[in-house]
């Protein structure tokens, strides 16, 4: 109650300054934010954790490629594709230095999905790849160890990798309040595990699993690491550094960036060890009729001409959100998913799925309601202008584990205000009202 | 507000009655139909009788897992094709199929489709067609089942209206 009522206390001012961000000044750069939706309502967008909108230095910053600069990075000896590379090497540097890592760690990927299927066939790849790539080999008798709280996108591509290789799949569960259930860690980590791929912040309950202990268990055994940020990286400050993780996967769209593009972080001494997963152009070394040779990484793991544009939007949503300050984006989600753990749980009939208090959560915050499905749920609040998704969030068996065959999710960013939690509220009971639940 | 045109009175009646819900028996075939994007589910069974020369419904019974509209829907449906020859079913199917995929803009014949007709509001939201759909589709999949173990060839493309559905 204490921490919700400085909250409220910061709210006199809607939707202007809080404690920590600029919020009216934030929603200026988002021209997005300006349009009205269904009934002419505003838009009120509660779907950040989908993908969030993009400010208009993110949308300057790709156009100023294409219009300026556009041409294949790393390929060609013209202006235009030197300074191509240049934007290209340069977006690479940037998003190191937002995440304390070293430009020579970032590879370039489609989509976080698409980083974590980079680790999981650059492991298959890996029994035909040489000593080199041995301790990325897994097999009959080896443990691969996930949790019940992942995205589709952290589990399945481990799922198959136990088919491709004869590998075993492990899990932690979850507590009923959502959290990750460590109780058997000392068990379900082992020597027969050979790697770990968790969560950094849950999609659909906010939880954030301490990744830096499990990885400290995970390291005492020899297995790798790989952490989901794709829910973290754009709501925290994180310092690969201190995740402790091996390679840690997100994508741009998530964080302010544009589509297309993802970023796989990784070790500098595994990257180098370990065999690509897609080949083609601009990766190899030498190629002859017989064989080839593949460059040392990041190279190694970017086959074909990249998203160059993209990447350098992703840099400049990497300083758009450094000029808010990460710990400034994290408190001021922080206040608004206190409020919503306030306001929300006060409905009759709703239940939060996940903790109740924002220790070690972050802003998304899915719950069902007695009586309404989701889907309806949803309907109402897009008839009022509100934007939540809807269903199992591609987190299906955490669905199962809590008891909800699926679920509404408001999720929050750096634009949202405290007004748009209240009118969720309103927006929830309306919903009540109209299916004649309340 | 515009919600009403989505959820019609005959459409909050069906899901909040649902006519010829729950699973019996004896039936011809079963199916489990799932929405891979919200997780709804249904799963329901068709029992087919012999109408002079033809196969006709006998019964429709089923249990749902999902929204109102999936679940009205299906009420509906089972409502409309209990007693009728497969052969008319298909056609209501088909017309049904049409007005899902009509954005709202064509005049449903109420003769044929009766309390479906409510689901013209439907047609407008894009992200619901899906849920409306559910139980027509697991209805058609059971039937194609249902008539193959009879031995009875009618040509049904039911994977092919399906996707249809998706576009």
């Amino acid at each position: 109650m204490t921490a919700f009522s400085e909250v409220a206390g910061a709210r006199t001012a809607e939707p202007a300054v809080t404690d920590t961000l600029d919020v009216a000044a934030i929603r200026a750069d988002f021209p997005i934010l300006g349009r009205s939706v269904r009934g002419g309502n505003p838009l009120i967008y509660l779907d950040s954790g989908a993908t969030s909108h993009k400010p208009r230095q993110v949308l300057d910053a790709e156009r100023d490629f294409y219009t300026t600069h556009n041409s294949a990075a790393h390929r060609g000896a013209h202006l235009l594709g030197e300074e191509a590379t240049d934007a290209y090497e340069g977006a690479r540097t940037r998003i190191a230095s937002f995440l304390g890592a070293d430009a020579g760690e970032i590879v370039f990927t489609k989509s976080a999905t698409e980083a974590i299927n980079l680790v999981a066939y650059a492991m298959s790849n890996a029994a035909t790849a040489g000593p080199q790539a041995s301790r990325f080999v897994v097999g009959p008798g080896d443990e691969v160890l996930v949790t019940e709280m992942e995205h589709h996108a952290n589990l399945v591509p481990w799922q198959q990798l136990c088919q491709r290789t004869g590998a075993t799949l492990r899990w932690f569960g979850v507590t009923p309040d959502g959290r990750l259930d460590l109780s058997n860690i000392g068990e379900l980590i082992n020597p027969r595990t050979k790697l770990v791929a968790v969560t950094h912040q849950s999609n659909v309950t906010g939880t954030v699993p301490p990744v830096s202990e499990i990885a400290a268990a995970a390291h005492a055994h020899g297995a790798l690491v790989v952490a989901d940020g794709a829910q973290s990286v754009p709501h925290q400050p994180v310092r690969v550094k201190d995740l402790g993780a091996d390679f840690l996967a997100f994508s741009g769209h998530k964080m302010l960036g544009p589509s297309g593009v993802g970023v796989l972080w990784g070790r500098r001494e595994l990257l180098e060890a370990m065999p690509p997963f897609i080949s083609g152009g601009s990766m190899i070394e030498v190629v002859r009729m017989e064989g080839s040779t593949f460059l040392p990484p990041p190279e190694r793991f970017e086959a074909g001409v990249p998203a160059t544009a993209q990447t350098v939007g992703l840099a400049a949503a990497c300083d758009y959100l450094d000029g808010l300050g990460m710990a400034k984006v994290a408190a001021h989600e922080e206040a608004l998913t206190a409020h919503a753990l306030e306001a929300l749980p006060g409905i009759s009939g709703l239940r939060i799925l996940g903790p109740l208090t924002t220790e070690h959560r972050g802003g998304a915050v899915s719950f069902v309601v007695d009586g309404i499905h989701p889907h309806d749920v949803g309907q109402v609040l897009d008839e009022l202008g509100i934007a939540v998704r809807t269903g199992h969030h591609c987190a299906w068996p955490l669905h199962r584990a809590l008891g909800a065959q699926s679920s509404t999710r408001a999720s929050f960013y750096v634009y949202n205000t405290h007004d748009e939690v209240d009118a969720l509220a309103d927006g929830i009971r309306q919903a009540q009202k109209f299916f004649g639940v309340a | 507000m515009q919600l009403e045109s989505m959820y019609q009175e005959i459409i909050l009646d069906h899901y909040r009655r649902p006519l010829h819900a729950g699973l019996r028996e004896p039936f011809d075939a079963q199916v489990h139909h799932v929405n891979p994007t919200c997780g709804d589910e249904v799963t329901l069974r068709v029992t087919l009788k012999d109408a002079g020369d033809q196969p006709a419904v006998a019964d429709v019974s089923y249990e749902t897992l999902g929204c109102s509209i999936s679940q009205a829907s299906v009420s509906v449906m089972a409502d409309l094709i209990i007693g009728k020859p497969v052969s008319e079913a298909l056609k209501i199917s088909a017309e049904f199929l049409q007005l899902m995929q009509s954005r709202g803009e064509s005049e449903p014949d109420e003769d044929v489709l009766g309390d479906a007709v409510a689901f013209e509001g439907v047609s407008k939201y894009p992200a619901r067609i899906k849920c409306a759909l559910l139980g027509w589709m697991a209805w058609k999949d059971a039937t194609a089942r249902a008539l193959a173990e009879r031995g009875d060839a009618v040509a049904l493309d039911t994977q092919a209206e399906a996707d249809g559905a998706k576009s």
